[in-house]
């Protein structure tokens, strides 16, 4: 065993020393190879984090929520409705919510007024999302005014703003008062937009979901772990058509792999003739060519990877943000929070050292069967 | 559901691994009908001068399926969440008919790729490949297997549908339900114990017996002893290892241990198990050989070796077992 390791170590540095000599060549590919990770493990880590931050954002969120239908769209839910649901096994919670939007003019975005549930906002006041602090300029203690859809002015005094950690749910949260709420929409007495519905056994879902729709056929529940699945795969597919698109740039690379691989310089093949003159065997070289292949997958892979997670989670990930993120006018700023995976590290080395490897075995074998003579004859 | 960045990569592998096979076969087939060491043709050099191009290949094609195999476990997990029902990899293999056959069929080729590269170290250690025939014969034959790999996987993938109800591992190794896996779940804990560690203590005596002794009876005893341990260690992992982890008395799963909740603990008891038994059979198959007159300075040092990996491995194995028994609070015997 012993003996196998020094062989490999000598190996290794007969290998470093030989990548040392050809300076040029071997930083070009490097370069190359450690750009092909970086886009990869930057598509990874941009979507493994949003997929993570919205398990988080989600976890908080109600397990079923109900919506009517009427003719296939969402309607309000008309008084008396909540009450018919009846008492079922398992539901430990179910609450009217009040929320609707509200486009604003002034800054071309969408806001979310809401009746908060669990928070005591007095009449005329409002808690805003930090999205809407920054695009209106609002503190705490300045008064606001919102024309309503009916064409009457509304003027609120804002409370207070919601934290920063929150802001990938509140960025354009306007939070307020039931009768401020009613009044502003003019909602009608009694009616709510949808109902929220807390389940304490996770197996149990799925039944009181059944027993919803037998109950009020007119309606629609919606299950936290169907969003959750349909963000996944949303985020996941974003992902893989991505990781198809630069199957081109894969490709190339392998190309390149391949031509760099097989374009050996006279002098390389005069240093192969002299290692295989002087009782190097094919074996030998081969494990030679090996090393020199790891060593520069495996370095371009961690410098592709930290250059990746300095973009991700340091520089926003501003080279993919349009695509894989989505759009608003309120996009919430939030960090993602750093994480990594031992799938995606697993997946990025299929995608990148495989097709390497494969690419340069041929070209490799060439090099390391060409008979002494033949060479240094040359 | 193919768009996903893991099933991808899987597929690449398959699919690449498939076609370096292909591009191996005709050489393959001249190999086995013109080689002949004593021969100085020109074809005969040519020959020898490919052997180490697609020795090379084939060897990094059994490394890849190596490590496919583990992709493939840990993106079943993964998936898990976009199952209704699905709560570990048993949920996602489950969504249709070829995601287990498609597991088994990659466990199998993991230990097919592992024995092929102790064949392949073994003939290249002698000096006039004694067994470079069997090894492209091998590699023909396993042909049809990748084949059947790759067809597997792409009817399982292209099978998923995200949110298709599937029965999770609590209901599959419930004690009930007529399939392989309860059945094994279902072994009570105490003979599924002294199945357990008898089996280890036999491969772990055969192997340390072999490494003294380094004789055919014994070589073919240590395979055969890692064989049996390896099924019975699976089964024990399904009986009681995984109740002792869970700390529950009726989850049964082998992949969940494997889940970041319980500590990636399954790693520490796979690795082992896996390294041990692919060792204690490469040992088992090599020693078929050891009378060829090139090999037989070859072999028994190789073998020996082998065994006492297997041996380390089942000790190991026993032993992180063990100590998650004994950390664990639930109690199972009195």
């Amino acid at each position: 065993m012993n003996t196998w390791i020094e062989k490999q170590r000598h190996l290794i540095d007969f290998t470093v020393a030989s990548l040392a000599r050809r300076k040029g060549k071997n930083l070009g590919l490097l370069s190359i190879y450690g750009l092909l990770v970086f886009v990869l493990a930057s598509v990874a880590l941009y979507t493994h984090a949003l997929r993570a931050e919205a398990t988080k954002v989600l976890a908080g969120t109600p397990e079923i929520v109900l919506q009517r239908l009427v003719a296939g769209r969402h309607d309000l839910i008309p008084p008396g409705y909540i009450e018919r649901i009846g008492r079922i096994r398992g539901v430990q919670k179910k609450e009217g919510r009040l929320w609707g939007y509200y486009y604003d003019s002034v800054v071309k975005a969408n806001y979310t007024f809401m009746v908060a549930p669990g928070m005591k906002i007095a009449r005329g006041e409002i808690v805003v999302g930090p999205a809407l602090e920054r695009s209106r300029g609002l503190a705490a203690g300045n008064g606001i005014s919102f024309r309503s859809y009916s064409g009457e002015l509304h003027t609120f005094i804002v409370a207070d703003v919601l934290p920063q950690s929150s802001e990938l749910v509140s960025a354009d949260l306007v939070l307020m008062h039931e009768e401020d709420f009613r009044a502003f929409f003019k909602y009608p007495e009694g009616h709510y937009t949808d109902v929220a519905l807390s389940v304490a056994n996770p197996q149990e879902i799925k039944n009181v979901a059944v027993k919803l729709m037998n109950a009020l056929p007119d309606s629609r529940p919606i299950l936290r772990d169907e969003v959750l699945r349909t963000y996944a795969s949303i985020f996941d597919w974003r992902e893989g058509i991505m990781l198809a698109l630069l199957a081109a740039a894969i490709l190339a690379f392998g190309i390149l792999a391949w031509e760099k691989a097989a374009g050996l310089s006279a002098e390389e093949k005069r240093e192969i003739g002299i290692l295989k003159a002087i009782g190097w065997e094919t074996g030998d070289v081969i494990k030679m060519k090996f090393w020199e292949g790891l060593l520069i997958s495996l370095l371009a892979f961690l410098l592709g990877y930290i250059a990746a997670y300095l973009h991700v989670f340091h520089a926003d990930a501003v080279l993919f943000e349009p695509v894989l993120k989505g759009w608003a006018v309120l996009y919430p700023r939030f960090t993602l929070t750093p994480h990594i995976d031992g799938l995606q590290i697993a997946t990025l080395f299929f995608f990148t050292v495989f097709p390497y490897t494969a690419a340069v075995l041929v070209p490799i074998w060439r090099a390391a069967t060409t008979d002494p003579d033949t060479v240094m004859r040359g | 559901m193919i768009f996903q960045p893991a099933i991808i990569a899987l597929l690449l592998a398959a699919g690449l691994s498939l076609a370096m096979l292909l591009i191996a076969a005709p050489f393959a087939a001249q190999v086995i009908r013109h080689w002949d060491i004593a021969s100085g043709s020109e074809r005969q050099l040519r020959l020898e001068r490919l052997t180490y191009l697609f020795s090379t290949l084939v060897a990094f094609v059994c490394l890849i399926q190596i490590l496919a195999a583990l992709l493939f476990v840990f993106n079943a997990d993964k998936m898990s969440v976009m199952f209704v029902g699905a709560m570990c990899a048993v949920g996602a293999l489950n969504v249709n008919e070829f995601g287990f056959p498609a597991l088994y069929l990659q466990l199998a080729l993991f230990f097919l790729a592992a024995l092929w590269l102790a064949l392949n170290h073994a003939d290249s250690r002698a000096r006039d490949y004694p067994l470079v025939k069997l090894k492209y014969a091998l590699l023909l034959a396993a042909i049809p297997l990748f084949a059947a790999s790759l067809a597997l996987q792409m009817q399982y993938f292209l099978g998923l549908k995200a949110d298709v109800i599937t029965s999770c591992c609590g209901s599959m190794f419930s004690a009930d339900a007529p399939t392989l896996a309860s059945e094994v779940g279902a072994l009570a804990p105490g003979p599924a114990f002294i199945v357990f560690y008898g089996a280890i203590g036999a491969a772990v005596g055969l192997a340390a017996w072999h490494w003294r002794r380094r004789d055919d009876l014994s070589g073919y005893a240590t395979g055969l002893g890692a064989l049996a341990a390896f099924v019975a260690c699976i089964a024990g992992i399904l009986a009681f290892v995984s109740l002792y982890i869970y700390e529950h008395p009726n989850h049964h799963c082998p992949f969940c241990i494997l889940k970041p909740d319980y500590e990636y603990r399954g790693y520490g008891l796979y690795i082992p198990l896996f390294a041990a038994a692919a060792a204690g059979m490469s040992a088992g198959v090599l020693r078929l050989f050891a009378r060829r007159p090139s090999l037989a300075q070859v072999v028994p040092p190789l073998t020996a070796r082998l065994a006492a990996t297997a041996a380390i491995g089942y000790v190991a194995f026993a032993l992180i077992a063990s100590l998650m028994i004994w950390q664990s609070k639930l109690i199972l015997i009195e």
